[in-house]
């Protein structure tokens, strides 16, 4: 009975599309409260237009430079911090997913006891809640210079990515084929070999090649802090406004990484 | 099927056959090698009196660091404030621009396939490939330091995040609402507004909100290379060895991540 006069008052009327936020009020503040910031952040947005003018010929110099990038007469320090930030990505990588490995069969609750679970979650936490950056000021400061503190560092945010997204799929996994592997009497090492690894092996694949590229991304800005690799070269490059070079190490950068994505893509094309 | 023969004349099931077996091994040999190669090279340019010494400069930047200088906050408050500013104007920005590479990179909206979606797709790749601090490092070059460098390289560098996602968004909307609107006889611009535009508003505001945590994270190091924001701070602290103010920086940076993660777990889990 209601519900038909609901409808006969509508009769008649153009419809409009129910807001996303019921409560009006609710809407307009948070409206008005978010127009209000970015007033705000706009306000406190210092630009200085004559210093950015300046600088445009500086920016059409290295738009320019990627025309003609310079790879010869910086080539030697080009390859050597090119073949570091690889060997760091490399040994990272490979060390970085051996650990998270364990840590990320610790961290799912399904398989693991409360005790080990909390302190790989927090392992995990601690890894993702700093920033590569900030890890590697703090591990050149303890180890000294050199592409030892990059690897460190890339080592250690492997482990935190690894780990919660593989303890996320064992904890997603089917349980059937463990507890058949269990009914057969076998140890926790075989249960683990052959009830959970082969269920989750393509997925660790594809997510290791995946932070290998990730890695190798970082890598190149390890060097801005003094942990080794191409980015101590490139803020050499634009230190010295030498743009043609940085413009050639970019290219590097940029054709790297877009082989990997490629390379990542085949390999976890022919896992499935 | 690979078979082997057992001690009493059996034969037993096998998984591969002799060669399958024999190019494994040589592929792990290869792998090995290269972590050699790698290990050795990291090995070769480390200083490792300063790696035996670690432990001892660890714990004694850990006791310099302890307490942390509480009172140095009221000099912080600028800063956070920079560093937001940098976040949301940076994903802003990012957003206006990422939108219609999107529509030019996704399959069913491209205007040309062999034409303008490869360069969409080459504008993807190359700002997601270079990491925002040397978008920072190239426009503070060019522009000059400051928080309107940092919001312009937080915005370049989201481009390709923002404009991947949307575009496969984009691709995997329901042609068939499509279809309706265009068989109302609407324009071009109709269909996107009506036909299109609703469907992907929600992986819209998603990808919006994941993209502004990830750049608080981003903004907190860009002042690293002086583009404003608590890096800036961060990095005058480290120069000078003021590790107490080092402490209460990496303690405020931690906060701001986690309530960003926070916020943005909440507004994500209220759209979708």
């Amino acid at each position: 009975m209601t519900a038909a006069t609901e409808l006969d008052t509508l009769i008649g009327r153009k419809w409009r599309k129910p807001p996303f936020i019921k409560r009006a009020w609710l809407r307009w503040m948070l409206t008005i409260g978010g127009l209000a910031y970015l007033v705000a952040a706009f306000a406190t947005l210092e630009v200085n237009w004559s210093r950015v003018y300046e600088g445009l010929d500086r920016g059409a110099a290295f738009i320019m430079a990627f025309m003609e990038p310079d790879f010869v007469s910086r080539w030697g320090d080009i390859r050597d911090g090119m073949v570091e930030s690889l060997v760091m990505t490399v040994g990272a990588s490979v060390v970085g997913i051996a650990i998270s490995i364990p840590i990320g069969l610790g961290a799912a609750r399904n398989i693991a006891p409360l005790p080990v679970y909390v302190i790989c979650r927090g392992i995990v936490a601690v890894s993702r809640a700093l920033q590569e950056i900030i890890v590697a000021i703090l591990l050149v400061a303890i180890f000294g210079f050199g592409p030892l503190a990059g690897f460190l560092t890339l080592s250690f945010a492997t482990i935190g990515f690894l780990s919660k997204l593989l303890a996320e799929d064992i904890e997603a996994m089917d349980r059937s084929q463990g507890e058949a592997i269990r009914a057969t009497g076998a140890r926790w090492l075989q249960w683990i070999n052959y009830g959970v690894q082969p269920q989750v092996m393509p997925r660790l694949i594809g997510l290791s090649m995946y932070r290998i590229d990730i890695n190798f991304r970082e890598s190149a800005i390890l060097g801005l802090v003094g942990a080794g690799g191409i980015g101590a070269t490139l803020n050499t490059a634009f230190d010295r406004y030498e743009f043609d070079t940085a413009a050639a190490i970019l290219l590097m950068i940029i054709v790297i990484v877009m082989a990997l994505e490629y390379l990542s893509g085949i390999i976890r094309a022919r896992m499935q | 099927m690979p078979v082997r023969s057992i001690p009493g004349g059996g034969q037993a099931w096998r998984r591969r056959t002799r060669g399958e077996t024999l190019i494994r091994w040589a592929g792990w040999l290869i792998g090995v090698a290269i972590f050699v190669f790698c290990w050795n090279r990291i090995s070769a340019s480390t200083t490792w009196f300063f790696v035996w010494d670690a432990p001892r400069i660890a714990g004694d930047i850990l006791s310099r660091a302890t307490p942390p200088r509480w009172s140095y906050i009221d000099q912080l408050w600028r800063p956070i404030w920079d560093t937001l500013n940098i976040a949301t104007l940076g994903t802003l920005f990012a957003l206006i621009m990422a939108v219609p590479v999107a529509f030019l990179a996704a399959r069913n909206t491209t205007p040309s396939r062999f034409l303008i979606r490869p360069v969409a797709l080459l504008i993807i790749v190359s700002t997601r490939s270079i990491n925002s601090l040397i978008w920072a490092l190239l426009l503070i070059a060019i522009i000059g330091p400051g928080v309107f460098a940092g919001v312009i390289a937080i915005s370049i560098r989201s481009i390709g995040f923002c404009a991947k996602l949307l575009y496969e968004a984009i691709e995997e909307i329901d042609e068939s609402q499509v279809e309706a609107i265009t068989a109302t006889g609407a324009s071009r611009w109709q269909v996107m507004a009506y036909g299109v535009a609703p469907q992907i508003l929600p992986a819209f505001a998603g990808i919006s909100v994941f993209r502004w945590d990830i750049n608080i994270r981003e903004s907190t190091v860009l002042g690293l290379v002086g583009a404003g924001g608590i890096g800036l701070q961060l990095s005058s602290s480290l120069n000078t060895l003021a590790w107490p103010q080092v402490a209460l920086i990496l303690i405020v940076i931690f906060v701001a991540v986690v309530i960003s993660e926070w916020v943005s777990a909440k507004v994500r889990g209220a759209i979708i």
